[in-house]
């Protein structure tokens, strides 16, 4: 590992988090979202009077259309530097690298990274049918992501059997987290009597699509002692982008080249080299059930083709050995896609202090949270890791 | 000699079988009709059918290009131009729209004929294709069907040569659709055919046998338009047409095609006649007109041709009388999908040759073939340097699929693939397959297809199918 790769480590800290109840929250606006969230981030970092301590702020969001202007005027936040960062899903974790980078290059001492998305402005459930151009048609998401399921499936003997486990798993974990949009169980017969979306995913293996809010605040690691006692060093954030997967020549199928790419840049960061061991809890992104299950091999937790092994043994689930998506992930939590990988530093955060209540995963304080997106076609991986001192 | 040089067609492999609209059971073998299916119309079915026509054949050849048909989206706006793009022919080919009429096929065959006479154009792409709308339970419906074909015209190694050719033309109002109307309307039947039709049709043919000096009984194949089957019985017993000699109208088969009907007919016949038989075929409306020929040779090129026999062997049955109103949007709608302000024109301009043309490209440095058309290539990072390649008449393979239950279609799901094309990948739904025949691995061919519409206009695009597992009809 080279100084270069390792230079963001223990440089940043995260001093504070919020998070607004993510739903469909026909109230609210995203400014008052975007409120809730970065209030809670203040109260959280100890910070009194924000409009003369926080000296920039990233924030992200896909669905928008009035810029860094949105958070700026929700928060009151003028005469400093306000950007938005977009990125498909993974538009959270970068507005959160980008953060972490201006602190770490010495331009800033506090900076707020807020992530928000409001879809269910939009007047349908899911993200409707793009017409851009005609080439992609069906463009949904589900169509996306599940074109990996025909070759996985045949190569390494898994099904909907395996995929139904991870929905109960994180049906289950979102009962457990207060500000989760669905708290209801579901059984394997509720899995497979729901509809087909786009096979294999039936509607449990689709993420619900909400509106929500997650903020940090973030610091200079040497200042964060100041603040707190129990500050969260940001460890490693990795971006990588990676080819449109259904025009990339010799694709397999058989996972999503930007997770393993990401992985591969921020385990040499975190200095992790044996995953399933350093890393304590992860928050993954279950945009649908394959991605999480491609995600547990991609991200080296297990070895390719046994994610169906640890699946029937109970490896991710909460009292497992790794738990994964301990707050219901996108499943239940909810996805507002810009405010998913700020989320996830929320309950990475909460999880790492030992403020996660119920699904608090014991003993993790002495190891490593990550956290995980994956947007686009997908063509756009974000990892975050976390720990503590 | 001004002949045809080559002829394909394209009977949808939909059929909607008739006893679906008596709300009876349907009986195998039973009467039906060929019907378009939502992603196809006049255009989408003139594509495969020139395809067809085309296989095997150096498509530089082609002078000018002349379509067809009562029924095609624009009222502004050719077809010809918009066919020739999607079979990716000479930049300077001539091209016209042939419409207003029901004979428009024969119309527009005929011009071909007199124009490689001409001896300004060599060969000429002479396409008839009709998808026409009969209103839900009209009389019409039952005999409508849809289907096109495609001849090339041209003056070496014609397959058939042309005798002579006779057209009357008559004032009467017995079919019709006026501007905006959805459906066609006729006027009562004994009407229309005891003033327009027998009286017409005798005329022409008479006129056609005086021209020729000739005895109807000098024809092997006799092809004859009809409104119906019993019109055509009528006027075959009216002209002392042998049995033998008429060509099977397939009423109960694929139904009245409209502008491909009579040139249908005459493809059938060319595929059935032997060497030196002689073929007359007349078409019917707002006047006739009829052509000889003289079949001199079969098709010499290679490649593989479905013709009209193949087509008609390729079928599969409608479930139900409701699928068949929700393809053909004869059912309202919750949304109306014109509504929305549809694709850019300047998209659908700039991307016209890769989404119309279904052309990729091959990069001059590497080799590698990649789709769509891009400045730097995605295997060796050379820049501008590529061939632009017609992906469109090459065998695919399976990668991976999914079924789409979410997209809009009457007969879900929609089946979407990544499909290997020689190296390159492409996202591509496929068609006339069901998701339990759907594997990886699975050789597909491709078809010019609908793939969406909005702001009142369709957009097409290509779609992969099973590839023909037989290779020749």
């Amino acid at each position: 590992m080279s100084d270069e790769t390792r230079g963001i480590r223990d440089k940043v800290s995260v001093i504070g988090v919020g998070c607004c109840a993510f739903g469909e929250n026909w109230n609210q606006s995203p400014s008052d979202m975007i409120v809730d969230a970065a209030y809670e981030a203040y109260a959280d970092a100890g910070i009194e009077n924000p409009q003369q301590e926080i000296q920039a702020v990233f924030t992200g969001s896909l669905y928008t259309t009035k810029g860094p202007h949105e958070c700026s005027d929700a928060l009151k936040l003028f005469h400093r530097p306000v950007t938005m960062v977009s990125n498909y899903c993974a538009t959270g974790t970068d507005a959160f690298r980008c953060g972490v980078m201006s602190v770490a290059a010495g331009l800033y001492d506090t900076v707020l990274v807020v992530g928000y998305d409001k879809p269910k402005d939009r007047g349908v459930s899911g993200p409707s049918v793009m017409m851009d151009g005609v080439r992609d048609l069906p463009k949904t998401p589900a169509g996306w992501f599940s074109l990996c399921a025909a070759t996985y499936f045949e190569k390494y003997g898994a099904g909907r059997d395996d995929l139904a486990q991870i929905a109960i798993k994180n049906h289950h974990n979102g009962t457990l987290a207060p500000k989760s949009f669905l708290k209801r169980e579901i059984s394997l017969e509720d899995y497979k009597k729901a509809r087909i979306i786009s096979w294999p995913f039936g509607l449990y293996d689709c993420a619900a699509q909400t509106d929500g809010a997650a903020a940090a605040v973030i610091t200079r690691a040497d200042r964060a002692r100041d603040v707190r006692d129990d500050p969260v060093l940001v460890k490693a954030v990795s971006i990588q982008s990676g080819p449109n997967p259904q025009k990339d020549p010799g694709n397999d199928f058989l996972s999503w080249k930007p997770t393993a790419w990401a992985a591969e840049e921020a385990y040499a960061q975190a200095g992790v080299d044996d995953a399933a061991q350093q890393i304590g809890v992860a928050q993954v992104h279950d945009c649908f059930s394959l991605t999480e299950l491609l995600s547990y091999e991609d991200l080296g937790f297990c070895e390719k083709g046994s994610a169906k092994e640890h699946i029937a043994n109970g490896t991710f689930e909460l009292g497992g050995a790794l738990p994964v998506n301990t707050d219901g992930g996108l499943k239940t939590f909810g996805h507002p896609t810009g405010a998913t990988g700020v989320r996830m530093i929320y309950e990475n955060v909460l999880q790492l202090q030992g403020r996660a209540g119920k699904r608090q995963v014991p003993g993790v304080e002495g190891r490593l949270a990550l956290s995980h997106n994956i947007g686009g076609h997908p063509t756009a991986c974000g990892i975050a890791i976390l720990g503590r001192e | 000699m001004a002949g045809i040089t080559a002829f394909g067609a394209y009977i949808p492999p939909t059929r909607l079988p008739l006893a679906h609209l008596a709300g009876r059971p349907v009986k195998e073998g039973g009467p039906e009709k060929a019907v378009a299916w939502n992603d196809e119309d006049s255009v989408t079915m003139a594509v495969t059918a020139a395809t067809d026509c085309l296989s095997g054949m150096d498509r530089a050849c082609v002078d000018g290009v002349l379509f067809a048909s009562t029924t095609h989206a624009f009222r502004e706006k050719q077809a010809a131009a918009l066919i020739a793009r999607a079979l990716d022919l000479r930049g300077d080919v001539r091209t016209a729209d042939y419409s207003g009429s029901l004979r428009a096929g024969l119309s527009a065959l005929r011009g071909a004929l007199d124009a490689v006479s001409g001896s300004d154009a060599s060969h000429i792409l002479v396409i008839a294709s009709d998808c026409r709308m009969a209103a839900p339970g009209s009389a019409l419906e039952a005999n409508f069907g849809d289907a096109a074909v495609a001849f090339l015209v041209g003056r070496d190694d014609p397959i058939a040569t042309l005798e002579d050719s006779h057209a009357v033309s008559e004032e009467i109002v017995d079919v019709w659709r006026s501007e905006g109307d959805p459906f066609v309307h006729s006027w009562e039947e004994r009407f229309v055919v005891q003033e327009g039709y027998l009286p017409q049709m005798a005329s022409v043919v008479q006129g056609t046998l005086e021209k020729t000096s000739s005895k109807l009984d000098d024809y092997a194949r006799v092809a004859l338009y009809a409104p119906d089957a019993r019109s055509h019985s009528a006027l075959a017993r009216q002209l002392g047409a042998s049995a033998e000699t008429l060509q099977d109208p397939l009423f109960r088969k694929v139904g009245n095609c409209g502008v491909a009907f009579a040139p249908l007919l005459l493809a059938s016949a060319l595929e059935e006649a032997s060497a030196n038989d002689r073929i007359l075929a007349a078409g019917y409306g707002d006047g006739a007109e009829a052509m000889t020929f003289r079949k001199v040779s079969e098709i010499s090129s290679r490649g593989k041709r479905l013709g009209v026999r193949g087509h008609l062997s390729r079928r599969r049955t409608v479930a139900s009388y409701d699928r068949y109103l929700k393809a053909r949007s004869l059912t309202p709608q919750e949304w109306n999908p014109g509504a929305d302000p549809g694709l850019s024109a300047t998209v659908h301009f700039r991307e016209r040759d890769e989404d119309l043309g279904l052309k990729g490209q091959r990069c001059l440095a590497c080799d590698k073939l990649q789709f769509p058309c891009q400045r730097v290539c995605e295997n060796c990072f050379e820049k501008d340097r590529f061939d632009r390649v017609r992906l469109s008449d090459r065998q695919g393979r399976i990668v991976t699929y999914t079924f789409d239950y979410f997209f809009p279609n009457p007969d879900p799901p929609t089946i979407v693939t990544v499909t290997d094309i020689d190296g390159a990948r492409v996202h591509l739904q496929l068609v006339d397959c069901s998701p339990e025949d759907t594997r990886i691995g699975l050789p597909v061919e491709f078809v010019f297809r609908r793939i969406h519409e909005g702001g009142g206009r369709p957009n097409y695009y290509w779609k992969g199918r099973p590839a023909d597992p037989g290779g020749s009809a």
